[in-house]
């Protein structure tokens, strides 16, 4: 590696850091709002399968089959299938607001089946033993269920949150901003090696603290 | 206080009936034990005195109130007066040992300073307030259950149900486990059914017994009618895997006979005062001496030969000994 190649002249660091803010802001929005949507839909996943309290065929057929097709269509085309929409519900389908409706539309279901089986770990005779103390259905579920799959929830969090890092990148192809969209942009149009290596290092960084923290929190919780 | 009229309980439509024609009832204050092999429907039994199951057929009556005709609610306050121990202890493990021991009264909507006051009454209880602040994961096994215990106790139950609290226990935690559910019948007068595949655990601590085998009730009684004459096949092979075989003679002559020594009794030489009188000879084939709760028994498999066997046997009974003549019941 000769310093002639890369001595980093094409890296506008104002620029990047903007970006840096931009793909921070795109992920904490879309995390949000992922748990949000993702939990509830992946607890009613959960409670309406098969054994569970809230048994419903019905219901759990046609919300796996919508997190399934949601879960089916790549990303890429995801993002520009949703346009319309994304306009519809922010006014605009480019910059960060504009890349959180279809970032949460890729990460919600996927959550959501962390959040079901992580669930589904959770010791049955713990839910039994809250009914027979007089619990509440509601009780069981947020006193006992989720507390008990915390680590479990913990952890598909984290997992999400580093699923969204990739897909903030893919977001930048159709104008989002971010450390993805200086890559395609600069990095990848413009032949400037130096500005990919930036992106893709701080994009690195980013999912390695993710984890580290992601890890250290389920170490936290988690009391088995 | 429980009463079970004609109950069944089948699963799976047109499947196998998990209890059929199931009559029992339990008196306040007693210690009722359920014992069966696994699968028997011991579970789905104890289960169907809290509501954790609803019958097929037939009434559960406990403390007054039809389970399965219950709302929502009803249900709710009978499991407030009705606790519950497992064989996996249950706990959460994400909380701590109070924690786990207050949940129950936070179910119900108790006011913080009693959930406090009462979780380390109830921790004292059991031995174990100095484990407050710990997690079940740091807990010996002995440990988890008398958190399970602690937590069933905490709103103030007048049943306690143990669904196989002590088969995960090693035989002496057993044993304490055993004393303490014991005490708190005795102190507190707490009525109890426990569910068990092991006849030692009935013997220890349960007044009454039932035998389950594949859903039906096939004995029931005393513990010491049914543990000292089993009528069931199934009551014997509980028998006799708690206290081993004792009617094995083969190629031995004489009267077989079953003696049945309790209380008193088992520490008199009757024995060999009867054989000096009648001039009977006997071989001892088996024998066993024990305890049923506080009352001492013992059991020997004798046979008689020579001298007055009749006579004999009449001067047994004349002493407050039970004889059963096992020569029709050698073969089995």
């Amino acid at each position: 590696m000769s310093a002639g190649t890369f001595d980093f002249a094409n890296v506008d660091w104002s620029e990047i850091g903007q970006a840096t803010l931009d793909t921070l802001a795109m992920l904490g929005g879309s995390m949000v709002l992922t748990i949000a949507l993702g939990l509830p839909l992946g607890v009613i996943l959960f409670l309406t399968g098969k054994g569970q309290m809230l048994e419903n065929r019905l219901a759990n057929g046609a919300l796996s089959l919508l997190v399934n097709i949601l879960r089916s269509v790549p990303f890429v085309i995801l993002l520009i299938v949703m346009i319309p929409l994304t306009v519809a519900l922010v006014g605009t389908s480019l910059g960060v607001a504009g890349a959180i409706p279809p970032l949460v539309a890729g990460a919600a279901p996927f959550f959501a089946r962390l959040v079901e089986t992580a669930l589904r770990e959770v010791d049955k005779g713990v839910v039994e033993a809250s009914f027979a103390m007089g619990a509440k259905r509601r009780q069981v579920v947020l006193g006992a269920l989720l507390p008990e799959a915390l680590p479990g929830l913990i952890a598909a969090a984290t997992v999400t949150a580093i699923a969204l890092v990739g897909y903030t990148a893919m977001a930048g192809v159709v104008g989002a901003g971010g450390l993805g969209d200086l890559a395609v942009r600069f990095g990848y149009q413009r032949f400037q090696t130096d500005v990919m290596i930036v992106t893709v290092v701080l994009m690195l960084v980013l999912v390695q603290i993710l984890q580290m923290v992601g890890d250290a929190v389920v170490r936290r919780v988690s009391h088995r | 206080m429980i009463t079970f009229k004609d109950v069944s309980k089948t699963y799976a439509k047109g499947g196998h009936p998990a209890l059929s024609a199931v009559s029992l009832s339990v008196a306040a204050g007693e210690v009722f034990g359920v014992i069966g092999a696994s699968g028997a429907g011991k579970s789905t039994l104890i289960r169907l005195i809290n509501g954790l199951e609803t019958p097929s057929g037939g009434q559960v009556i406990v403390d007054g109130d039809d389970v399965a005709a219950l709302g929502v609610e009803g249900l709710r306050a009978l499991r407030r007066r009705v606790g519950m121990i497992f064989q996996h202890f249950n706990l959460l493990s994400g909380k701590t040992v109070a924690q786990n021991v207050a949940f129950p009264l936070k179910l119900a909507g108790r006011p913080a300073a009693e959930v406090k006051a009462r979780t380390a009454e109830l921790l004292e209880r059991v031995g174990l307030i100095a484990h407050a602040d710990k997690y079940p994961a740091q807990l010996s096994g002995g440990q988890k259950q008398r958190v399970g215990i602690a937590r069933a106790l905490a709103t103030g139950p007048k049943v306690l149900l143990c669904d196989e609290a002590t088969s995960a226990l090693d035989p002496e935690t057993t044993e304490q486990i055993l004393d303490l559910i014991s005490g708190l019948n005795r102190e507190l007068g707490l009525t109890i059914v426990l569910i068990t595949h092991e006849m030692d655990v009935v013997r220890r601590v349960c007044d009454r017994v039932a035998v389950l085998e594949a859903g039906r009730v096939v004995e029931e009684g005393a513990v010491e009618d049914v543990f000292l004459h089993p009528v069931s096949d199934t009551a014997r092979r509980f028998v006799r895997e708690a206290d081993g075989e004792i009617v094995t003679a083969p190629g031995v002559g004489g009267r077989l006979v079953r003696l049945t020594f309790k209380g008193e009794a088992t520490y008199k030489p009757v024995l060999g005062e009867v054989a000096r009188v009648t001039g009977v000879d006997y071989s001892i084939l088996g024998g066993r001496i024990h305890r049923l709760r506080e009352t001492p028994y013992g059991q020997l498999t004798l046979a008689l030969t020579g001298g007055d066997v009749a006579a004999a046997i009449k001067s047994f009974e004349a002493s407050g000994v039970r004889v059963d003549d096992l020569t029709g019941e050698a073969a089995r």
